[in-house]
């Protein structure tokens, strides 16, 4: 098993004629946590959703390059099929609000029209919702629907809900940036210890919040991968200069 | 397109099991028994919705034309005098529509002119003095029950209560005592179009900006005077589209019209007189057309109230959009 | 200071203010006369044999609506099969694809259609269906009332999907859901109450038509169940009554007045509370 899961290579992606990521090469490592950083209109964002090809939804999105998961082209694979291996979590909680809770979790499955046993399905849910550290607040309750959860919980539900397609990569796109700092460190903590289960790449502007949980960091400013590595190298001798001053504050 | 999906997702659910490590995953393909149900492709779904956008708009298309064939043989016999024939007489194969032309401005432009007296205040009312509460509820309710009432029950109210009333009038006039006629229509077609006007008017009024009035309101200026000078001039081409639809209504009433307006095909000669305007006389007489002719001059009228009354809401439209633009 | 401008201000202040309360107020006049009128010679006809038995031919007392009745939920449900699946995809469509050039045809045809005088769509009913039909039936009343519900439907439709959040179809489709399934199984669902208000309300708007169904369904004296024959319905029957010369039968007109009243009016105070009971909170 080789340890890299996923990896760009000459990776470019734009709107019309707005190019916002030049010549990414990104190495992702399996089973770690990567944070991606950077100030807002970076291109992060822009970078993942490229990862499970949810930035070809904009129509005038294009894309240069490749991304390869297990050394395979996302391009030629079917996006459905893509996003099935490579889940996501998006800023704000949005849980489906017809749905109970169970219906939640269960949903990458009842919405493909995937059939499952019941005994399955029931273990399945539970599964994700341990792993999303949800499970012992809900247990009684998973058929009352999704949008009477807090805020903090809303978001690990909709953690459980991608983590049940047992995807091999998960996606963060600033996943406690709308949440109070109680929530945040309960979804920290739940980060870190999924990453045996799952690869991470977390996109955050919350410089201390890489520093605490990710294993390795990537800093894109601009649209260019500026550096990558160990985070405990790059944030204590970081080797580019824009590093060093993104990392003092000096611009965000 | 199906059969590789499934073998994909067979692979996938494969890969993932063989790769889970550490808390212990329900593993083994042989839980999974997937079919994939209801798998219309994407791009199938999107051009029946696509079909299904355009079909609105061939429909359109298709009543215009219908209208247009159907009209043809009157439009290729009379030509435009048919607008200024005054006489209607199929019998003797005299088709001139404007006796109905007439009655129909007449009943419209009443209607409408007797509905603005209600419909502006209901709108003020609404908007400017009692946006909530109490009385804003009752006003609003009733507003939406007179939208609510079907024509024809407004129509038979009309023959039954209107008619007498307006009949003793006329008596109190010395004016020969038809009680139906345009005067009648015009009434009952007021009461039926001042929702129109009133919601409109309502929501533009309401969106006067506040900063405004408060402005005016600080230099001295009654409420009164804030409404004609600030409120009024701001919302006056909201009002005015409000105006347009209710007349667009108003030309196409048929129902209760037809009920009290008297069934005359002669060229009224005063608002007390029966008359008949397009969509009555098409009521009345498209089941006893007889003959090609008659029934194609019947269409034709029918065709101009469509043409005229499309123009009409086009122009409200027109405005509205105008009015979203600038908020 | 000119102390007697001033009052004359504030008296005119007041004085308009009395003027607009009272022309707002006065439009609870009609209604009160004609609800109560309605209301008051239509109860004293109702009985379970006027809901339930035919109309009497012309000097015979009784009879009843039971034919109207039925015909006109005959017409509802033909109506409602072609207007509402159509209206719900092509309302889709205007949700999905809010800025192309065809969008905005559609977008002008459902007004157009909208705003077409009811007698303009009956006649094109006629043309399409009676007369190569030979006659009347309520087919041809049916397809009369589903191009008027039509664009009630698709407006309704858009309006209720432009206000569900891009988060949801997000949410939906980075897990793997295809897009059809996502607007049909995530969209479309978490949008029902507005659409099926919506629904209520269009049905409320035909109920009450009569002018499409003159030389449609042009209406019948008998109990037929046949769509491809001509049917009676509530407002064809209080029409066609109220301007007989015969007492007994507007008396008949004033129960089917009350009935069709009745329904439309329920319909619609279902179609509010139910908009306010059924709603999905994001």
């Amino acid at each position: 098993m080789e340890s890299t899961v996923l990896r760009t290579e000459h990776f470019g992606a734009g709107f019309d004629d707005n190019q916002v990521l030049k010549d990414i090469n990104i190495v992702i490592p399996r089973n770690m946590i990567t944070a991606i950083m950077g100030p807002s209109g970076c291109g992060k964002t822009t970078l993942i959703r490229c990862m499970n090809r949810m930035h070809e939804l904009i129509p005038s999105a294009n894309v240069t390059g490749r991304i390869l998961l297990e050394e395979e082209n996302v391009f030629d694979i079917d996006p459905i099929i893509v996003r099935r291996k490579i889940g996501m979590v998006f800023q704000r909680p949005n849980p489906f609000p017809t749905m109970s809770i169970y219906d939640n979790v269960a949903a990458g499955y009842n919405l493909n029209g995937i059939r499952i046993s019941k005994s399955d399905k029931d273990s399945i849910v539970e599964e994700s919702l341990r792993k999303a550290a949800l499970w012992g607040e809900v247990k009684d309750s998973l058929h009352r629907k999704g949008t009477f959860l807090s805020g903090g919980q809303q978001q690990r539900l909709c953690i459980a809900r991608a983590l049940a397609m047992r995807p091999e990569i998960l996606l963060l796109d600033e996943p406690t940036s709308a949440l109070d700092p109680k929530s945040t460190s309960h979804i920290e903590e739940l980060v870190v210890q999924l990453k045996n289960a799952v690869t991470i790449i977390q996109v955050t502007h919350n410089i201390p919040q890489a520093a605490r949980i990710s294993d390795f960091t990537a800093f894109i400013y601009l649209g260019e991968l500026v550096e990558f590595g160990l985070t405990e190298k790059l944030f204590t001798v970081p080797k580019d200069k824009r590093t060093e001053e993104y990392l003092k504050g000096k611009f965000g | 397109m199906m059969e590789s999906s499934v073998e994909e997702a067979e692979k996938l659910m494969a890969q993932r099991t063989s790769d889970t490590k550490g808390t212990n995953g329900v593993g083994g393909t042989s839980m999974f028994a997937h079919r994939e149900a209801f798998a219309v492709s994407e791009g199938t779904f999107r051009k029946i919705l696509y079909v299904a956008g355009i079909s609105v708009f061939i429909l359109f298309i298709a009543i215009f034309l219908s209208l247009v064939v159907a009209s043809y043989p009157s439009i290729k016999r009379l030509g435009i005098g048919f607008l200024y024939g005054k006489i209607w007489d199929p019998v003797a194969s005299e088709f001139g529509a404007l006796p109905f032309l007439v009655g129909t401005l007449a009943t419209s432009f009443l209607a409408l002119a007797i509905s603005v007296v209600f419909s502006v205040p209901i709108a003020i009312f609404l908007g400017e003095y009692y946006p909530e509460g109490t009385a804003a509820n009752v006003v609003k309710t009733v507003i939406e029950l007179l939208a609510g009432i079907p024509s024809v029950i407004y129509g038979f109210w009309g023959l039954f209560f209107l008619v007498p009333a307006v009949r003793w009038v006329e008596i109190k006039l010395g004016v020969a005592p038809y009680g139906v006629g345009i005067l009648t229509s015009s009434l009952i077609l007021a009461v039926m179009i001042v929702p129109y006007a009133a919601s409109l008017g309502r929501e533009v009024i309401a969106l006067a900006p506040s900063d405004l009035k408060e402005a005016a309101l600080s230099l001295g200026a009654t409420r009164f005077e804030v409404i004609c000078k600030v409120v009024l001039p701001y919302a006056r081409s909201g009002i005015f589209a409000g105006i347009m639809l209710s007349l667009g209504r108003a030309l196409g009433e048929t129902m209760a019209v037809t009920m009290v307006i008297g069934n005359s095909n002669f060229l009224p000669t005063s608002i007390f007189a029966p008359s008949n305007t397009m969509a009555s006389v098409i009521a009345n007489e498209f089941t006893e057309a007889t003959g090609a002719l008659y029934l194609s001059t019947l269409v034709q009228i029918g065709l101009l109230l469509f043409i005229v009354t499309t123009i009409i809401n086009v122009i409200g439209k027109i405005i509205m959009s105008k009015l979203s633009t600038e908020a | 200071m000119k102390e007697t401008g001033i009052h004359k201000r504030i008296l005119a202040d007041r004085l308009f203010k009395a003027l607009i309360v009272l022309l707002a107020c006065s439009c609870i006049l009609p209604m009160f006369l004609i609800l109560f009128f309605i209301t008051k010679y239509g109860i004293a006809v109702i009985d379970w044999n006027f809901l339930t038995k035919l109309p009497a031919p012309v000097g015979e007392l009784g009879g009843g609506i039971a034919n109207a009745i039925i015909g006109t939920a005959i017409l509802i449900a033909v109506a409602s099969v072609l207007a509402v699946p159509l209206g719900i995809l092509a309302g889709i469509y205007l949700a999905e694809y809010r800025k192309t050039r065809f969008a905005y045809l559609t977008r002008l045809s459902v007004e157009i259609i909208m705003g077409t005088p009811s007698i303009v769509i009956g006649i094109v009913a006629y043309i399409w269906v009676v007369m190569p039909m030979g006659s009347f039936s309520a087919l041809s009343g049916g397809i009369a009332l589903a191009i008027m519900m039509l664009p009630v439907m698709v407006m309704s439709t858009e309006e209720t999907l432009k206000l569900m959040p891009d988060s949801m179809k997000e949410a939906s489709l980075a897990l793997g859901v295809s897009y059809p399934r996502t607007i049909m199984k995530v969209i479309l669902p978490a949008g029902f109450s507005g659409i099926l208000t919506g629904t209520i309300l269009a049905i409320g708007r035909i109920a009450g038509e009569t002018a499409p169904l003159l030389f449609t369904a042009f209406g019948s004296p008998f109990m037929d169940t046949n769509i491809l024959k001509p049917v009676n319905s509530l407002p064809l029957m209080v029409f066609n009554y109220a301007t007989s010369p015969y007492p007994e039968w507007h008396a008949l007109a004033w129960g089917a007045s009350f009935v069709l009243l009745a329904f439309v009016l329920i319909l619609n105070l279902v179609a509010k509370v139910g908009m306010k009971k059924w709603k999905v909170r994001f």
